[in-house]
Order: structure tokens, then sequence, then C-alpha cells
């Protein structure tokens, strides 16, 4: 039995733990507002809140129904449009779309109110550019956003009163969502004292699942009618830990956890910029970082950011969770196509990597069809530790140009001992392309990915070091 | 007399689109949302993983052991016959001995749930044998596979006009497809009715293309079948004729099993077994005298049509129709092949075929620019059509093209914009802007001059509410919400008092599809013309009771006067005293506009009611390191006439702005040489996000009073906002040249962050990829 909150009711469902909420929304509770449009958590007509007790406070966040199991939401808020609904009228969030022509068709206006009442459910400072951030994974194909747009002007604009209060309860009070909310803290709580019993752990899983954002695309079909077992909503897989110069990963942080986090922040200080080029909103509180590692993807955005780092992976054994794990590097983790160096009965249990010192630069690179919201052509990370002029270490990944996310191992191997000058970028990027191997696919030409890689390893060194000759970059090869 | 005196306020700029109330609070119902009849039973189609082969085995045993599976249909099961053709018959509804293109449908599972259905599709195994495929539209021609003969179109003489040109250039472009991507996918349900009937339930733009197909393949009259639409999510012309597949598919088990069956197509079945917009390839030959008019132009389009008519030989008669343009050209010589290829059949799509025309031309103008070293503008704005030019099909224009153009050159100041972008350009090595000037001109009226008819029901009830039913199908584009206007403005009452019913096939028979930008107008003017005689009647009996004439009664905000004095009768009572007067209060109308005609021998005519024009100014910034790019605005000035919601006609503007710029940038559309998808998901195939918009998009519209046959003097909107979007693909060939001026561009749209980023740095002798 999984329990949660679904709108303002209790919902006890017998359902496989495995189902998706998105068809226990549509097809068992007959809530039809929540819209199906991709199943893959690419276009956001699905999305819902899933508001969730965080040490006594409530926070809300926004997720695709589409990918996310009902095991992850025991013990949380579920909202769906009809969850905002007031009983008369518009609340002003769907009044500040409706006023501005930001409707059309009406399909993925579910989706987009949604995200936008996640906004007004979040801590974020109430900007348009917040707003609009917000609503980063709702595909629009009639209005050109430009409405949406001048529609999250106003959204923000709501919320300009709100000093401390917690969203919840500021919302509830200024009737920009249902009155209800104001008791929804109250009432997880009350649950989870009297929790029911939790989902099951199977005993010889088929799957290991986390945030489902991969997994669902690939297996939708077969999950709910597997043995899984469910790691999203384990506390002691949860956390992200400083120790000395190291930083200690749970398993199932999210991207949205690494964004929110001061210690990521402050040791990538443009992490912000990263993080917005990689999927949405939603998939982004959903996605774990271990799952990027375990999906293997040749082209995972956070595991060509992690390989740069070098980090480490360790993994416990399903069988004999009390036996130590083992501890790998990640480039260690990859042994082709989607082969991992794991056993079948293990998972992450923890990343661990060393966060960049004083002496430390650190780049990410991505570019995709889309600029956002879309699978890199071509990504690279990059770290270099500098004794004054000269590289004393480096690592530089590359997803995209192998069938693997690679760890570029002669490229890395060749900066130290060397000062950053022009010509050294220029003989590393011709090094590079000794260590690759792209082909062609929707993704681009090998050729293209050929090319973008050399682009962004120039990019790399444009950015940290601003002092370099442009032309002679820029124009070289 | 103005419409303002004629009729009630028709509030342009305070009518929000009727169903945003519904639609933000979600409860807009839409096909997968409407409540289920107990007993509903679940369709998958069983499609051809091959593009072009015979088939030799299909065996369905397994799959049909399966428990929850209640039946597999084949094509012998077709009582009627086998072919969903609309203009051809050439297209089977499901595959008989051979398949045409990946995604044809062979077999149709029905089953007691939809996960059933779909597990059932993995137990089927067939045998196909391979037979050769063809994917490019040149080689189809060559080998005579075209759908219908090929047609020209010709003014003056081409021939005679080359000598006297200046400058010739030649040259060849392409233009490949466009996923509609409407939001709520592919679907039908239907429902047994008594005596045989079946009512279908279709996410269709053309309830009577469904109604009509349907009776043919299971040998039913028309009068048999229902079809109902609510509302689309999103059509785009993706669902004008392929709707109509899976309503039939669902009608085809309901008709055997007599039990409600339903299909919503998971979005990859969607995007696999439908027809997209045609991806074309066109030679041309451009040549202008020293003052850079076009003397002469010469096309040849191929269209790649896929593997079954669908609507191609339209769709390739509007790229004829729209060849040259908002330009006057005076010897004009342009030939279309529509070719047969092994993808599947490709379809309507905003623009039907004008826009591929149009980019043609824009790449000859370009090409030419590009060769004498001057802006494309030059010659673009020294061609544009006046008013008394003759179009390569006969029609003389009555062309807002200037005005549009001088007017956007004004007020967004051209030449500052430009001088902008070269300082800009000047002072940065990374970064480069281009910026394109994009005219356009959409001729309203489907070009099958038939098709330009409408008929609208209204009824008046006793309780002054009124009901109107049309032909029109509403997926966002705002057509209720007009014609809404068209009866509250007639009648002076309150919105809140109309009605608008559903599209269905028993109120209002024979219709065209909601299509072509025509919609509004045409059931508009069936509803004006409906309401007015409703009008006239109940004036009659308040006239005969406030003994006068009806000429002296008006009702202006739900009262009555006489003699332009008060009377005691409200709207309501009016209704209601006309009933009791045994009086009509509904009526039937037809509309057809007048005036329009074409000689297919001759290939002249007037097929347009009017033409729609506008200049867009659009200006883009790469990223020269990445080949990335950002567009920072569209700038606009749009041929509205007298704009009748302004919110929704801004609406259409920007969505198919952005629509446009999205065929033209990031959306691509992969086939493999043996006809499969690619790109066949979301994940895959990418539509603009909230992040990749241009950042301003400046619209305005140039209002005029000019008499028109649009509804209330308000121009069609739907299609030719998308053409402003052709101009993203020529402002980043610019941007790409201020960066590599050496740089020989291929005119192959889309021009994906892949294309710019090779065109940067071409010539600038990139190693082979093996160096190891």
């Amino acid at each position: 039995m999984v329990r949660f909150i679904l709108n303002e009711n209790i919902v006890e469902t017998a359902l496989p733990p495995g189902t998706v909420l998105l068809d226990l929304i549509r097809y068992h509770q007959h809530l039809m507002g929540t819209k199906i449009g991709c199943r893959e958590g690419d276009c956001g007509a699905c999305t819902i809140l899933v508001g969730e007790l965080k040490e006594n406070h409530l926070e809300y966040q926004s997720m695709t129904s589409c990918l996310m199991p009902l095991a992850n939401a025991a013990g949380k808020h579920i909202v769906t449009i009809e969850g905002i609904n007031l009983p008369k009228g518009l609340n002003p969030v769907q009044q500040a779309l409706a006023v501005s022509g930001g409707t059309q068709c009406g399909f993925c206006t579910p989706g987009f109110i949604m995200s936008m009442a996640g906004f007004c459910l979040s801590q974020k400072p109430a900007t348009t550019q917040n707003a609009i951030a917000a609503i980063d994974g709702n595909i629009c194909r009639c209005t050109g956003y430009k409405s949406i747009e001048r529609a999250a002007v106003k959204v923000a604009e709501l919320l300009k009163d709100r000093k401390k209060e917690d969203p919840a309860q500021f919302a509830a009070e200024q009737q920009i969502l249902p009155a209800y909310f104001a008791g929804i803290r109250q009432r997880l709580f009350e649950m989870h004292n009297s929790n029911g019993a939790p989902v099951p752990v199977s005993a010889d899983p088929a799957f290991f699942l986390a945030g489902g954002t991969d997994l669902y695309v690939q297996k939708h079909d077969e999950i709910p009618h597997a043995s899984v077992r469910f790691l999203f909503d384990k506390p002691e897989l949860n956390g992200i830990i400083k120790k000395g110069n190291k930083c200690i990963l749970g398993p199932s942080v999210t991207v949205t956890d690494l964004k929110e986090s001061t210690i990521i922040n402050e040791s990538f200080p443009a992490f912000q910029r990263y993080s917005k080029l990689v999927s949405s909103t939603p998939i982004r509180n959903m996605a774990t970082i271990a799952g990027n590692f375990i999906n293997a993807s040749p082209i995972g955005d956070f595991t060509i950011f992690f390989l740069a780092l070098d980090a480490r992976v360790n993994f416990v054994s399903q069988g004999n969770p009390a036996k130590a794990g083992r501890t790998i590097p990640l480039r260690k983790l990859y042994r082709g196509y989607k082969i991992l160096n794991k056993e079948a009965d293990e998972f992450v249990s923890q990343i661990e990597f060393d966060l960049p010192g004083k002496n430390d630069l650190f780049h990410f690179e991505k570019v995709s069809k889309r600029t956002h919201l879309d699978i890199a052509s071509v990504n690279s990370a990059i770290t270099l530790s500098l004794d004054g002029d000269i590289i004393v270490n480096a690592g530089i990944s590359a997803g995209g140009v192998g069938p693997i996310p690679l760890f570029l191992e002669k490229a890395s191997r060749f900066l130290p001992g060397k000062s950053v000058s022009e010509e050294l970028i220029n003989d590393l990027i011709e090094l590079i392309q000794t260590e690759i191997s792209p082909i062609s696919d929707a993704r681009g030409t090998a050729d293209y990915k050929r090319l973008l890689l050399r682009q962004l390893i120039k990019a790399h060194f444009i950015t940290l070091f601003p002092k370099l000759e442009l032309t002679k970059l820029v124009f070289s090869a | 007399m103005s419409e303002s005196k004629k009729y009630g306020n028709l509030n342009p700029e305070s009518t929000p689109n009727i169903d945003s109330y519904t639609h933000v609070r979600g409860e807009s119902v839409y096909l997968d949302d409407i409540p289920m009849v107990s007993g509903t039973l679940f369709a998958a189609v069983f499609d051809s993983p091959i593009a072009h082969g015979k088939i030799k085995r299909l065996d369905l045993e397994e799959a049909l052991n399966m428990k929850e599976v209640v039946r597999i249909f084949t094509a012998k099961d077709v009582p009627g016959v086998n072919q969903i053709g609309g203009i051809i018959p050439d297209e089977e509804l499901l595959a008989e001995h051979h398949v045409y293109f990946c995604g044809m449908p062979i077999a149709l599972v029905v089953a007691i749930s939809e996960e059933a259905a779909k597990a059932a599709l993995k137990k089927i195994k067939i045998e196909i044998e391979p037979l050769p495929v063809i994917t490019d539209p040149r080689e189809a021609k060559e080998k005579g596979e075209l759908i219908i003969p090929p047609r020209t179109f010709n003014l003056g003489d081409t021939d005679n006009a080359w000598p006297a040109c200046a400058i010739i250039v030649e040259g060849r472009s392409e233009t490949n497809g466009q996923e509609h991507l409407y939001i709520e996918t592919q679907g039908a349900y239907a429902i047994p009715l008594e005596n045989g009937g079946i009512r279908i339930y279709s996410s269709t733009q053309g309830p009577t293309a469904v109604q009509r197909t349907a009776a043919r393949v299971l040998g039913l009259h028309m009068h048999q079948l229902e079809v109902d639409t609510t509302r689309l999510g999103g059509g785009f012309g993706g669902k004008e004729d392929q709707a109509t597949t899976w309503g039939i598919m669902c009608a085809l088990a309901t008709y055997h099993l007599k039990k409600p069956v339903k299909y919503s197509l998971h979005r990859m079945e969607d995007m696999r077994m439908t027809g997209k917009r045609h991806p074309y390839s066109a030679d041309f030959k451009i040549g202008l005298d020293r003052d850079l008019k076009i003397l002469a132009y010469e096309a040849t389009f191929y269209q790649n049509a896929g593997a079954a008519a669908d609507l191609s030989p339209a769709v390739m008669e509007r790229t004829l129709f729209h060849c040259t343009n908002s330009y006057f050209v005076p010897n004009v010589k342009a030939t279309a092949y529509s070719c047969r290829t092994h993808l599947p059949p490709n379809t309507a799509f905003r623009g039907f075929g004008g826009p591929q025309g149009m980019f043609v031309i824009e790449a000859a103008i370009a090409k030419v620019a590009e060769q004498l070293g001057i802006p494309a503008s030059e010659i673009q704005q020294k061609n544009l059509l006046n008013t008394g030019d003759e179009f390569p099909y006969g029609q003389i224009a009555d062309s807002e093209a200037n005005e549009c153009w001088n007017k956007a050159v004004k007020l967004y100041d051209l030449s500052k914009l430009r001088k902008d972008i070269d300082t800009f350009n000047a002072s940065n090595i990374l970064y480069k802007k281009g910026m394109a000037l994009m005219p356009i001109c959409f001729g309203i009226s489907f070009t099958k001059t038939f098709m330009n008819q409408a008929r609208s029901l209204v009824h008046v009830y006793t309780d002054g509410s009124v009901s109107v039913s049309t032909g029109a199908v509403e997926m966002g584009q705002g057509v209720n919400t007009k014609i809404l206007q068209v009866a509250a403005a007639i009648f002076s009452i309150d919105p809140s008092l109309v009605k608008i019913n559903t599209t269905n096939t028993w109120r209002i028979a024979n219709t065209s599809p909601s299509a072509a930008s025509a919609t509004a107008d045409l059931n508009g003017k069936a509803t004006e013309i409906a309401c007015l005689e409703i009008l006239h009647r109940i004036k009659m009996v308040a006239a005969e009771e406030f003994k006068t004439i009806p000429e002296k009664i008006e009702i202006i905000d739900e009262w009555v006067y006489a003699h332009g004095e008060k009377t005691a009768w409200d709207w309501r009572r009016l209704a209601f005293e006309t009933y009791a007067r045994r009086v009509s209060l509904s009526e039937l109308a037809h509309y057809t506009p007048p005036g329009i005609h074409y000689d297919l021998k001759k290939e002249k005519g007037h097929p347009f009611a009017y033409h729609v024009y506008g200049t867009a100014i659009l200006t883009v910034t790469i990223d020269c390191l990445r080949g990335i790019y950002e567009f920072d605005s569209v700038k606009v000035v749009h041929d509205a006439g007298s704009s009748m919601n302004h919110m929704v006609d801004m609406g259409q503007c920007e969505g198919g702005i952005v629509q446009g710029i999205g065929w033209m940038t990031m959306e691509e559309i992969v086939y493999d040489k043996e006809g499969r998808l690619r790109s066949n998901a979301l994940s895959t195939y990418k539509v603009p996000d909230i992040y990749s918009v241009p950042k301003q998009i400046d619209i305005h519209f140039l209002e005029t009073k000019k008499d028109s046959l649009a509804v209330f003097r308000s121009k069609a909107v739907g299609e030719p906002p998308l053409l402003y979007g052709l101009g993203a693909y020529f402002a980043l060939r610019n941007a790409i040249k201020a960066f590599n001026p050496s740089a020989d561009i291929p005119y192959d749209a889309p021009m994906t962050p892949e294309k710019v980023l090779m065109a940067l740095y071409q010539k600038k002798k990139l190693p082979e990829t093996a160096l190891s």
C-alpha cells in the first residue's frame, strides 16, 4: 500500500509501487486535468507538485508525473491542477495566464499552471527570471511563449510582499492557492507519525530505481510488473556533506539538491549556469546524480561533470548490505556502451570527490541542438590545478564522442608541468582528436562532434583564462 | 454603414479566448478526457517495421492467445473498401500485400486494457520481403514515381527575358520537413449506436473527412456516422487528413465488436506513423536588371510526398501559388513534381506548401545579394507587389506589401538597427549578429474552389440564450471566440448568452476542414448571415408589437428600442414573444465567398478571396565559438485588416513566428536511408522552448478599413505569420558571413547549430577525422 495526500484527500493505493503517478491520477482517480504529452518528461504537460516534509518544513517541487513511481509519492502531498482550483473563479496564477493570452489550445496549460504554482510555493526570490525558470520544462506549441512570459511577470508580482513566511501559508492566506494548503504541513506530519507500512523492499530486484527519469523512458512497460528496489526516499541515501576538501554525495542527491547546496555553489561559482543547461526544473527535481552515472549514457551531463573531478563511486550489494562496499573511480565504471563495471545486485551508496580549492579551476561546457532542455551533442568538463602559471594536475572529460562518457586520459596527462598558452591549447586539441571516436546520429555527424569538442576545449580555456589572445584561438586550426 | 453602427460592440480589445477559463483550470475536455462508457475496449496499431516490402507472413496467433486480447483486425476485416486516400485513392487503411512506409498500419489489436493492447503488439510476428527504398524526391522523380503529373505556372516568357537580365543566378535549395508536435497526440473513441450507427469522437480538424472515409471503409451511409469534436490540443494541419485513420480504426473495431473502442496514440506511435510537413528540394534561376528589378524567375520544385497522395497535390499547388512570395515578377515559370517516396505520407502543415515555395525565391534573392555584396533587402524592397500587379496565376494583387514594408522600416528604424549590428560585429570576435527582412504574402481561401463553403446553425432559445453550431473546429486558433463575437455583436447581447457547440456532423453536414486560415471567415460569415436572418425576424415581431417598421427597431445591450426609445421588452422577452408568435428562432445559413474561381487547364484564375501581407525584421546573435545562437528580436508589421480580436490575432502571430523559426532552426527531421525515423521522440526532435524564443517580438497591426471578404474585415491570421520565421534562416546566414565571409553555405534549412558551426569554420582547413 502506498499512502499519500492527493490534493485534499488521503489516497491509499494497492497498485504496484512502480506504476507511474500519471496513470493513477488520470485513470484511477479520474483527474483529467493532468495531460499526457510524451511520457518521457520532455513536454511538461503532466507536471504536478510534490510537497514533502523536510526537517519540519514543507517543501514543494514540480515533477513530471509520467516518470514518477507511486513509491516516490509515499507520505507526500501530491497536487494536480484540480488541487489548486479555487471553488469558483480563477486563482491569480490562472488569471494571469488567461488575461495574458497565454493559453490557446489549452493542452499544455495545466502543466504551465502547475509549474507556476510550484514557483509560488517555492522559497525562490519572486523575480520574473525565477518565474520563467519554473516553466522551463513546459513545452507550448501554440503561443510562442511571449504571452506566457507576460503572465510570468504578473505571477512574480503576486509574491512581491512575501517576506519570510512559509510559502504555502502565504499562498493560502493571499488566496493564491486554496485555503487547505495551510493545513497540509500538519497533516503530513500526522501521517508520518501514524506511518503505514513502508514500500516493501524486494529481495531480488530487477531494477534499482531512484528518480526514474531515464529508467521510465526506457522500461516504462516493464517496471510496474517487476520487482523494484526504490532508492529515492531513503534519508540515509541523501545529503551533501563536506569533509575537509572532500565532498560526499548520497546517491539519491538530485540535481536540484546540488543547485541548492551552499557547498556546491561556493566551490563551483558558475554552477547555476551549468545546471541551467541540464534538462528542466521538474526533471532536475527528480533526477539523481547516481542515476546519471548508472544510466551510462555517453553524454550524461553530470557524469561528464564528475569525471573531470575524478569522482569515486562506492557500491554496496543488495544481498549483503552490511558488507562494506567497494569504491572505484568513476572513470573505471564504464567498460563499453552501456556496460558497467558493476554487479547486478550492487547499487551506488556514495559518491565522493575533491572540491576545487583556491588554486583549482573548473569549467563545464555543453552544446545541444536546443540550448536548454535537450541532450548534449557534445559536453565537456575540465579541472585544472595551478601552481602559479604551471598546471600541476588536470582532468578533462568529454561526452558524445565515444561509446562511453570519456575521461580523456592522454589529454589529462599531457597538461601537467606546462603553462597555459594558445599554442598549448591548440596542441591539446589535436591530441584530444586522437582520443575520441564519435559516430553520426540524431545529435550530429561525427565531423560535427569532432569540431564541436575542439570548440568546447577552446571555450574552457577562453572562459578560465580571459587573457588569452582570442584571435590565436578562434581562428586556429 | 460601418460595422459598429450595424451591430453591437465586437470588443476586439477585451475579448479573451472563451476557453481560457476551463483551460487554466484543467477542465477543458480533450479526446482522452471524455468520460469512458463502461465496457470500453482499447486499440493499438501494429505497424510496418520496414519502409517498402512484400508481406510474406503475418502471425497473430501468440498475440491472439493473450488473455486480455479481444480481436485483431487486418485488411480482410474491412467490410467496405480498404481505402483512405482523400484526393487520390492510393492509401490502404491496413496494408494488405505490401507495405510502403515504416509505420504503415498492418493490424489493429483490440484488448480490454491499453496495456494489454500494447503488449500484444510485441507478440505479433511478421515476415516482409524487403523492396528498394526511396527517400529522396529527386530520385523518385527520376524513376517516374510521381503522385500526379507535374504542374507548371507561367507568366510572361522567361526564355525571352533572360537576355535582358544584367545578372542571372542559379542555385539549389532544400527545406526539411517539420513534425506538427501538437501536444495532444492523435486519437479517437468510437461508440456503437442503435441500428448499426457509430459515434466517433475524433481529434480531427476535418470531422466530415472522418465521416466520409469511415463510411467508405465500413460500407455504411454517411448518415449512420456521427463524428463529434469538442476541441483539439493543437492541430497545425497534422489532424486535417491524418486524424481520419484513427477514427476509422476505432470505428472498424466497434463495427465488428459492437463495443466502445478507444485509441489515444503514444507520442512515439504518433511521430512514427503520421506524416509531416513536406520536405522540398528545388532548383532556381533568377534574373535581374541593373536596377535590381527581377525580370525573370524559374523554379522547379521536388516535393517529397511520402508513400501516398494524402493532401500532397493540394500542398504542391500552394507551393506554386506562392512561388514569388510578395514580389512582382513579370516572367515566371514554375514547375512542381509531387514525388512518391517511402516515407509516411506527408500532409498539411501551417502554410501548406506556401513556405516551401517562398523559401526558394528568398534563397534566390539572397544568392544574388551575396554575389553583388548588397543587403538582400535592397532587392526585396524594389520588387514588392503593387496593387494591380499580376500574380503568376492571373489574380490581380490588392497589395499592402509596400505599406507593411515601409511602416516596418520606419517604425523599427531599420537604418539604426543595421548600424548597431555593424558596430557590434566590428567590435566582437566571439559573437556576430545577422539580420534579415522577411516580407510575406499569403492567399486566403481553399485553393480547391468548391471547398470554400460553410454553414452555421443558430438557435435562439426562449430564455434568450443562443447556441451556434458550425463546421469550425477549435484547436487553439480562437475560431470559436471569433464566432461567438459575431453572434454576440449582431444580437447585441452579452457573450455569456452565446454557446458555441461541438463540431458535429449530424448538426452541420458536408463541412470543409478547419484549415487554410479560412475557418473564421467561412464559418463566421455563415454565422453572421444566420444571426442577421433571425434578427430580421425578431425585429418584425417587435415592429408589430410596437406598431412600427422593422427598420425602426434596434436591439442595444439586450434591450429593444423602437424609434430610438427604450421599450418594455428586453432581449429575453423578445425571444419568448417571437416563439409565442410561432416565428422561427432558428436558422441554418450557408456562405460561400463570391468571385473566386480557377481554371486548372490554363492555370489562371482568381483563387483567393484576398491576400495577407506583412514584413518582419529578424535579428540574431551567434556564438561563434560554439555555433549556438539566440534571436534578439523579431519586429513585424502585419496586415491584420481590422482585427476583431487583438489577443487572438496577436497570439496567432507570435505562435506562428516561433513555429516558423523552429522549422528554420532546431526542428530537424531525420530519416535514415532505410526510411526509419530517427528523430522519433521529443528527446530527439526539438521544438522551441521558452528560452529559445526571440527575446523580443514586436507586432504592429497595419489596420486597414478596406472592404474585404474577411469576417468583419478581420483578416485571416492562422498561417501567414509562420512565414516570418523564414527570415530566421537568412538572418543566421548573414551572421555566419560576418564571421566567415568566404563560407559557401548551401541553401539548406533548418540551420541547426551543427550547420552553423560547420559553416563558421568551413574552409579553415579542418584536419580530417582520422588523425590516429
